[in-house]
């Protein structure tokens, strides 16, 4: 769930007296401090990496990472009927939400194009939302749009948000802010930590187990010096959170995800519940019902590459002379120490164990459909022993 | 024998028509971890500035260029195995390729240590 690359600028414009703005984050200082290099991403200055990509995909897998993604847009929805309100938005089955309980839902155009993907929970006051930060003032923009004006958007830019990944994140937070380890995956709730009120999820874009903490952004940098002195934490940058979600299978805004892909082409019909199919009040449902009905023309499906050489974001994918699909994430496996990537095939090449060929500069790469995630998920769901 | 070094950071140690190159550790430590090198064909001919090679981090690819023009002699095979090497060797057993020089001549304007040293501490 992000998007732009690492090297992308804020928006161009036009006018010379407005110089392109990279925007500083609350943590910022903090980032440097540990070392960081800072990159613009998503129109703020951003840590790429600390100690070095791979040692950090590697400890946030065996430990517990801390990751500040402050970047990412919390919103608030509330006011009488803004379940209802939202389901005419939303594929999501938004109205059997029970409190505390969070889904992953997407923006769609009246295309069946996914505008944004997002993370919407229901709390005591609202329903809170957090989004990509690349796209985040276009999706504000859009739901003041599509929301019907009794119902309330607020964008808590005043909080900053952290993520905690990894199987030792909960021991390191439970320390910290006792009793989040009753959580399950995709789980939230309200904690104290101090007098400072957290807004704690259990859940993430790694595959493994962990927490996002939405914390006010003036006691964010307290609250990373807390987290960062217990032994199983350490700061990760951007590039660890993506090699970690790639190897989790898990689509990226901008890249994997965008207005000309839907979500059955995108293998994410799991985001149009079952009820929302046969009611069919969202944007662009007649489209995607008629894709699950006959399904998609091309599908999201992951890849394992022969050899070292990696194949990236952009390569094309070919059967003998036809092109049949196209990479759009892709890079080294720090966890299976192999290229892997994820990209889109016409729909009868999609089947797991087809082999057919990337191409990269100018040459061809075998490679073959396997299932994701590459690496398991390690969530704790409910129900499983703790 | 001379070690040379380009703006566009690759060393090259030059030893009468015989040279080799490589990235130099600044360059390294800006990539991040490598996890995969394209050597040039034993044979091929490259040129000042051209692309001779590329090496992959984990983020992303990059071209080596060749600091002189030549023809290549040997290219490093232990980078296939160990891509890394080029992280924890960059100035020895990490480098490319080696190459007969074309033109000697090529090597003015490139470089000596103590010049590249202060070209990065500018940077």
């Amino acid at each position: 769930m992000e998007s732009d690359e690492m090297s992308d600028q804020t928006q161009n414009t036009s006018d010379d007296d407005i110089v392109d703005e990279i925007l500083e984050l609350p943590l910022d200082s903090w980032h440097r401090a540990k070392g960081a290099r800072m990159v613009p991403f998503a129109g703020y200055s951003m840590p790429i990496q600390y100690e070095g990509i791979i040692a950090e995909h590697r400890w946030t897998r065996e430990n517990a990472g801390l990751f500040d993604v402050s970047h990412m847009g919390q919103l608030i929805v509330s006011g009488e009927g803004e379940d209802q309100a939202l389901e005419a938005i939303l594929p999501g089955d938004i109205m059997g939400l029970a409190e505390g309980k969070m889904r992953y839902s997407l923006l769609l155009n009246e295309d069946g194009g996914i505008l944004d993907d997002l993370m919407i929970t229901r709390t005591p006051t609202g329903f809170y939302l957090v989004v990509n930060g690349a796209v985040k003032w276009e999706d504000i923009g859009h739901l003041r749009e599509y929301l019907p004006d009794e119902i309330t958007l607020n964008h808590l830019d005043d909080r900053a948000l952290l993520a905690l990944q990894g199987p030792k994140a909960v021991d390191a937070l439970e320390r910290i802010v006792p009793g989040v380890r009753r959580l399950c995956f995709m789980e939230a709730d309200s904690f104290l930590w101090g007098e400072e009120p957290l807004w704690i999820s259990r859940s993430g874009y790694t595959g493994e187990d962990g927490f996002e903490i939405s914390v006010p952004a003036s006691h964010v940098e307290a609250l990373a010096y807390a987290l960062c002195v217990q032994p199983e934490v350490k700061p990760i940058g951007l590039g660890a959170r993506d090699s970690l979600r790639l190897e989790a299978g898990l689509p990226l805004y901008g890249h994997d995800l965008d207005e000309e892909i839907d979500p059955i082409s995108a293998d994410l019909s799991f985001a149009v519940s079952k009820r929302r199919r046969m009611d069919a009040g969202f944007p662009g449902a007649v489209p995607i019902i008629n894709a699950i009905a006959n399904g998609p023309k091309t599908k999201r499906v992951g890849l394992l590459v022969e050899g070292k050489m990696p194949v990236r974001e952009g390569a094309l994918l070919f059967a003998g002379a036809e092109q049949i699909g196209r990479v759009t994430s892709g890079g080294h496996s720090p966890t299976l120490d192999r290229p892997i990537a994820m990209g889109f095939v016409t729909a009868a090449y999609a089947k797991i164990g087809t082999s057919f060929e990337a191409e990269v500069r100018g040459k061809r790469v075998p490679v073959q459909v396997t299932a994701m995630p590459f690496v398991p998920h390690h969530y704790v769901r409910k129900g499983a022993a703790k | 024998m001379t070690r040379y070094f380009t703006d566009e950071h690759e060393w090259i140690d030059v030893d009468g028509a015989q040279a080799t190159v490589g990235i130099t550790d600044y360059a390294q430590g800006q990539l991040g971890d490598i996890v995969f090198v394209e050597l040039p064909v034993i044979g091929a001919t490259v040129t000042k500035g051209g692309e001779a090679a590329v090496v992959e981090s984990v983020k992303a690819a990059s071209d080596v260029y060749a600091p002189v023009s030549g023809t290549v002699t040997a290219a490093n095979d232990a980078l296939g195995d160990d891509p890394a090497l080029v992280n924890s060797a960059p100035e020895a057993d990490g480098w490319f390729f080696k190459l007969t020089l074309a033109d000697a001549g090529e090597l003015e304007g490139l470089m000596d240590a103590a010049a590249y040293q202060a070209f990065v501490a500018a940077l």
